[in-house]
């Protein structure tokens, strides 16, 4: 014959206790014991009443068992008032029960009691309170959550300890606690209309939650361990989750991709007094390409700088696979402050775009940094760099080549031939050679994109053409 | 310059702030706001209160007051040659923002560094005044942490220390050559007299027995440091003495390890390409080992071959490959310092294995339960029905172990 407990509420630890006293005197197994809550007791129409506890007998639980009912108490499993009561039962004959965790009962009322602690753990970390005026014109803050186990109760005590001078109120679906005037108040479920909708705050500390991410270091899975997506419905700031993680890996590689800006002007001009103002090759060496970029502009080590507009120096990302060295800026460039911008530059452009060639991973420079030209009345018209030039000017070359560290240099033309390889070579019999440089890199040399736009027979210009850009895809190939 | 919303530079100063790693909130005193003044309580155990899609924890709100910096430390996007945008918080608003976010329960409560700006004195005073205010002027109890400004006079240090629970310095590279090199103007030298006034500080506030009058409050939750991983050339090895030597030298609670990552505007000094995360995990086991496992720093760098930690296996199982004469171990009989270097067994369960012996023979089946996966702790135990026979010394055990290891890593998230 089944034994009937009614119990007053799913919460109702104090009933537990009174009826497993009174069976476990009356001697009524385990097994004979339904145990209910609120209106399930009319489904056992036959059940006996619970006996009474007969008033002289007693027994003592060990303090850690009750503990450990009550944390059970608050686990969401229908079975735990069972369990408990097992455990209980079990207890008379064999005192050291507890103590043999690898037990399958102890386990598992262990487990559920981990987990009824970690609900309570999760409900400090993730309740969100939201700002509200209270009836008597003061502040008061209240929160709604969904806590996996009915653990309020165990988690108040830390919310008094610090917010102990402030009005405030945790709902949940099972109960709801609110702390006035130095007392915690327990009170039935509310539903999650009772909550404020909203509060001020949220969006500063979704900024907060967005800014303080690193899209380069994307760990999902370990934020859904500690942060399981069921609780992000009641989380103001997880809503962003999902474009963060969509975003993540475009704004890392953007990172790596994106050239260096521009030095700052403080920083720039601070660079060009330590170029003019320091022996060049003995203490400074420029430890960034944006250094380069700016101390090019103040270089004195020939001539060349007295007539030009201003020093040009390479432009792509701070680390290249692939660069290609030409030979001098030309008139649009001297203009620009670029390299390969002009008719060149448009062809060059051409050419490495049917070469598969991306020109934004590319490190494009020339062998000489400022223009050299011969004024012909309103015009400039290009002159060819000397050798003493070159020379002076491969300090620059050297220092972008140390710092981009490519894998591939190609040289476009004769003059960037001489700098890159450090002596005299014919592009005409050399070209398309890959040869060994010596700081690992390799060299290989084809003719300057302004060669094809002199060329005045068109057949002839497209078989240069696609000379050059075969050129160009054999050193990409050779950079990948 | 344009006039900056607070929530524009709440962005800016938490973009700016977020590659230190350290956001712990733990090993603070125990105090409460239960005697019906001030706000907030710490208990020692710091709380998430949110995570990230990097994984890592939101504890504190982490921000610098300014990121407008004289320094050129390669490595940092607030270098004074970086062009990312600037802005800079009152000390009202840090204050504000803390309170707020506070009351709401989204923090436990402000980690505060900053850029250089003026001079090192001038910053730190700026530092300490934001963690005074929220002292004296709100009563505010949760959790401060503030950066040292190396070079700092000792008394603003002192008066920092009075406030905040934890103190740090960042030491940033392994390497005192590539910090001269990355970082012109931050020596290594002024950080490690920076991290040794702490330590001075921190005996000096140590409870001395003998003497009648409270010692001064200085840092409860003590000091820690961070060094980037993956920028310099140092090896694992190199790491992890010079870890060693900053715990002794300083007593740090922590020493965090960041894995370079690329930052926005980036040098061409540095290298483009993040050092691998698992590599800074690998680095905290090995960490771990050494502070809670009763390991030292030679046996670990014994099981990496070229001063590397393993990447495919973690640091304990790696040793325990590499020194299978000291397996299998009786889970019945072994001392605890013994069973704490099996593989695959923390020091809960080490613990809860020796509470269980007491009442009973214990077996595999027992040791399952109290373990995260028993294919890793199998071949190293002896249990009541269990014998690895050759299991131990077969040669394809490495093999057997791999993916067994790389789905339980042992080493806890965070403190």
């Amino acid at each position: 014959m089944t034994t009937l407990v009614r119990l007053a509420s799913e919460l109702d630890f104090a009933g537990w206790r009174t009826a497993a006293r009174a069976l476990r005197l009356n001697g009524v197994a385990p097994d004979q014991v339904a145990w209910t809550v609120g209106r399930e007791a009319e489904l056992y129409a036959d059940a006996e009443p619970l006996p009474q506890a007969p008033e002289t007998a007693a027994f003592a639980a060990p303090r850690a068992f009750l503990a450990l009912a009550e944390a059970l108490s608050m686990h969401r499993a229908p079975e735990r008032f069972a369990l408990a009561y097992r455990l209980l039962w079990r207890l008379a004959g064999q005192p050291n029960l507890l103590s043999l965790i690898t037990d399958p009962e102890v386990e598992r009322a262990n487990r559920m009691a981990r987990e009824v602690e970690r609900a309570a753990y999760r409900m400090k970390q993730y309740v969100r309170f939201r700002k509200v005026a209270d009836e008597a014109g003061g502040e008061a803050y209240i929160a709604w959550i969904e806590p996996e186990h009915r653990a309020l109760a165990r988690a108040a005590p830390f919310f008094v300890d610090r917010f102990a001078n402030m009005a405030w109120a945790i709902l949940t679906p099972d109960q709801t606690v609110r702390w006035r005037d130095g007392a915690l108040e327990f009170g039935p479920g509310a539903p999650r209309e009772a909550a404020p909708k909203d509060d001020e705050l949220e969006a500063m500390w979704r900024t907060y939650f967005a800014s303080t991410f690193n899209p380069a270091r994307l760990k999902v899975k370990a934020m859904t361990t500690q942060m399981p997506k069921r609780l992000w419905r009641n989380l103001p700031e997880a809503e962003l989750i999902p474009s963060m993680i969509a975003q993540a890996a475009r704004r890392s590689d953007a990172m790596v991709a994106n050239p260096p800006s521009e030095p700052a002007r403080r920083t720039a001009r601070a660079i060009q007094r330590k170029v003019r103002d320091a022996p060049y090759d003995d203490g400074y060496r420029p430890n960034s390409t944006q250094e380069v970029w700016a101390a090019v502009d103040a270089c004195r080590r020939c001539e060349l700088w007295r007539n030009a507009t201003q020093g040009v120096a390479g432009e792509g990302p701070a680390r290249a696979a692939l660069m290609l060295v030409g030979e001098q800026p030309g008139d649009q460039e001297d203009l620009a402050g670029k390299p390969f911008v002009g008719p060149a530059g448009q062809l060059l452009n051409r050419a490495l775009e049917e070469a598969g060639v991306p020109r934004d991973l590319t490190y494009v420079t020339n062998a000489v940094k400022h223009f050299k030209f011969e004024p012909r009345g309103k015009r400039r018209i290009h002159a060819k760099p000397n050798a003493g030039e070159i020379r002076a000017c491969r300090w620059w070359l050297d220092s972008e080549r140390r710092l981009v560290k490519p894998k591939v240099i190609v040289a476009l033309g004769a003059t960037a031939g001489q700098a890159v390889f450090g002596h005299a070579v014919s592009v005409m019999k050399d070209r398309g050679a890959p040869e060994s440089l010596g700081d690992g890199a390799t060299g290989l040399l084809t003719v300057h994109p302004s060669y094809m736009l002199r060329i005045p027979d068109e057949a002839d210009k497209a078989r240069a053409y696609a000379l050059f850009v075969q050129d160009l895809k054999q050193a990409w190939s050779l950079a990948a | 310059m344009p006039v900056l919303s607070l929530s524009r530079k709440l962005e800016i100063l938490a973009d700016a702030a977020k590659y230190d790693a350290s956001c712990a909130s733990s090993s603070a005193p125990k105090r409460t706001s239960r005697d019906g003044k001030g706000l907030g309580a710490t208990d020692g155990h710091g709380i998430c209160h949110a995570f990230t899609p990097d994984g890592r924890c939101v504890s504190l709100l982490k921000v610098l007051l300014t990121n407008f910096c004289v320094w050129d430390c390669a490595y940092c996007v607030n270098r004074v040659s970086s062009n990312v945008q600037r802005a800079r918080f009152s000390v009202q608003e840090i204050v504000g923002l803390t309170l707020d976010f506070y009351r709401r329960n989204y923090i436990e409560g402000l980690f505060l560094s900053s850029g250089v700006i003026r001079n090192a004195d001038y910053t730190m005073e700026q530092l300490v005044r934001v963690a005074r205010s929220l002292r004296q002027g709100h009563d505010f109890r949760g959790y401060i942490h503030l950066k040292l400004i190396p070079e700092a006079s000792p008394e603003l240090v002192r008066e920092a220390g009075l406030w905040a629970d934890r103190l740090s310095a960042n030491i940033e590279l392994p390497r005192a050559e590539a910090l001269g090199e990355l970082a012109p103007e931050k020596s290594a030298s002024a950080v490690k007299r920076a991290m040794g006034l702490v330590r001075r500080s921190l005996d000096e506030a140590a409870p001395d027995p003998k003497a009648r009058a409270a010692p001064r409050r200085f840092a409860p939750a003590g000091q820690s440091t961070q060094m980037i991983v993956g920028a310099d050339g140092a090896d694992d090895a190199e790491i992890l003495a010079r870890s060693e030597t900053l715990y002794g030298a300083y007593k740090l609670r922590r020493v965090y390890f960041s894995a370079f990552s690329p930052i926005p505007d980036s040098t061409s000094r540095l290298p483009l390409q993040a050092a691998p995360l698992l590599r800074e995990h690998r680095l905290y086991q090995a960490d771990w080992l050494m502070r809670f496992y009763g390991f030292d720093r030679r046996e670990i760098a014994s099981a990496a071959p070229g001063g590397m930690l393993d990447l495919e296996v973690d640091p304990k199982l790696a040793w325990a490959l590499a020194n299978r004469e000291r397996f299998p171990v009786d889970v019945n009989r072994a001392e605890r310092e013994a069973l704490l270097r099996v593989p695959g067994l923390g020091v809960k369960s080490v613990d809860r294995i020796l509470d269980l012996r007491r009442h009973k023979r214990v077996t595999l089946t027992d040791v399952a339960k109290l373990c995260r996966g028993i294919a890793a702790v199998r071949p190293f135990l002896v249990a009541a029905d269990w014998s690895p026979g050759a299991l131990t010394d077969s040669a394809g055990l490495r093999a057997r172990l791999i993916p067994a290891a790389r789905r339980a890593p042992m080493q806890p998230r965070l403190l």
